[in-house]
């Protein structure tokens, strides 16, 4: 059995084969994994927000996508990730209620993944899925074996990217 | 002032004042409740936690657990928003306290049971909270959803991770007298940034 790597709410973890990352019920907030397909040394990040800037408590750098993203970059680099061959998955982003009025808190689910694309680009990383959007849950497990993302959800059904 | 400090200070006054609005706008849920189901309706003494986000999904039975939510904005004076979540059994025994049916499902009729519950119970939540800081509060129409628990808990959340990295819960445990029926519903009452200083000052709380 491959052990299982359970990632929380604004937190991140670095991991390798036979390890596989989760994390549970994915809301609004973005799972990001991110792979070295030659060393497989692989990453899954859960944020919240889009932007530690615009925040002033923002000591939790995994909570947010910009400060999230360059900490596990760091991470893996250190257990053998070569930044050049990285590339990433990303789903979550969900609006769980809805609304008429165009609030901007929302929307935070499409907004955090529009951070997530941007900062990813930026950084030259290829985005080899995208499963966000949508108002339901997800869970996603990404195996660093082969790079492949599970993602379940309850009534909207199972698929691997 | 530092916003951050509210809800790291929340073990302090700032929770007995939110528990005692807890304590009020439950007691009023509690007695629309029981005149909506036409029952006796009693309530424990709810709970108030400050918890870490990683906490709070274990309380409605882990991040996948399907929960309901209800949630409603919150206009007025203060704005932000207020959402009552369950456990879908719960959920469910509640709207069979209100409309006994033979099957009990998650459908449109369901659903739309639920909406008018979590209405009526985070409208006299908030009209006590309205009167006891003498501000003018109103919620929205509500908005539901039913999924996993972390999914749905991650909209209060995100908008508490704004200011802090604990969330704020106001637990109450409703109890039909009659057949002695439980029901559990959790309060995730969150105002906007810029509310908390309104909120406190209109409390006569200094942060």
């Amino acid at each position: 059995m491959s052990q299982v790597i359970k990632v929380g709410m604004a937190d991140l973890k670095v991991a390798g084969p036979p390890e596989v990352l989760s994390t549970l019920g994915l809301g609004s907030c973005i799972g990001i994994c991110l792979y070295d397909p030659v060393t497989k040394v692989s990453g899954l990040a859960h944020i919240m927000l889009p932007n530690s800037q615009t925040i002033r408590n923002n000591s939790n750098r995994a909570k947010f996508a910009d400060t999230a993203i360059n900490d596990m970059i760091g991470e893996m680099i250190t257990k053998g990730a070569n930044k050049r061959r990285l590339v990433g998955k990303i789903a979550g982003g969900a609006q769980m209620f809805s609304f008429s009025s165009s609030n901007d808190m929302m929307k935070i689910g499409a907004r955090n993944a529009d951070a997530v694309r941007s900062i990813l680009k930026d950084m030259g990383i290829p985005i080899k899925a995208d499963d966000t959007g949508g108002n339901f849950g997800r869970t996603i497990e990404f195996y660093p074996e082969d790079g492949r993302l599970l993602i379940k959800t309850i009534g909207h059904g199972t698929k691997t990217v | 002032m530092v916003m951050s400090g509210y809800i790291e200070q929340m073990d302090t006054v700032v929770i007995d004042v939110l528990k005692e609005i807890g304590n009020i706008g439950a007691g009023n849920a509690a007695t629309a409740l029981a005149k909506m189901i036409n029952k006796k309706v009693d309530m424990n003494v709810p709970k108030v936690n400050v918890l870490d986000f990683a906490e709070v999904p274990e309380l409605l039975g882990g991040a996948e657990n399907q929960v309901c939510g209800i949630f409603f904005k919150i206009e007025g004076d203060i704005d932000g928003s207020i959402m009552f979540v369950l456990n879908i059994e719960d959920a469910l025994a509640l709207v069979s306290l209100l409309m006994p049916r033979d099957d009990n499902t998650l459908d449109e009729f369901t659903f739309s049971a639920l909406k008018e519950i979590g209405n009526i119970l985070s409208g006299s939540y908030i009209s006590s909270l309205s009167g006891l800081t003498n501000l003018n509060i109103k919620i929205s129409i509500p908005s539901i959803a039913v999924d996993m628990a972390g999914a749905v808990l991650s909209v209060p959340a995100i908008e508490f991770g704004q200011v802090s990295d604990k969330i704020l819960i106001i637990e109450n445990e409703f109890i039909e007298l009659q057949e002695d029926d439980s029901v559990r519903g959790f309060f995730f009452l969150v105002p906007d940034l810029d509310s908390y200083d309104t909120l406190f000052g209109s409390l006569g709380i200094q942060i």
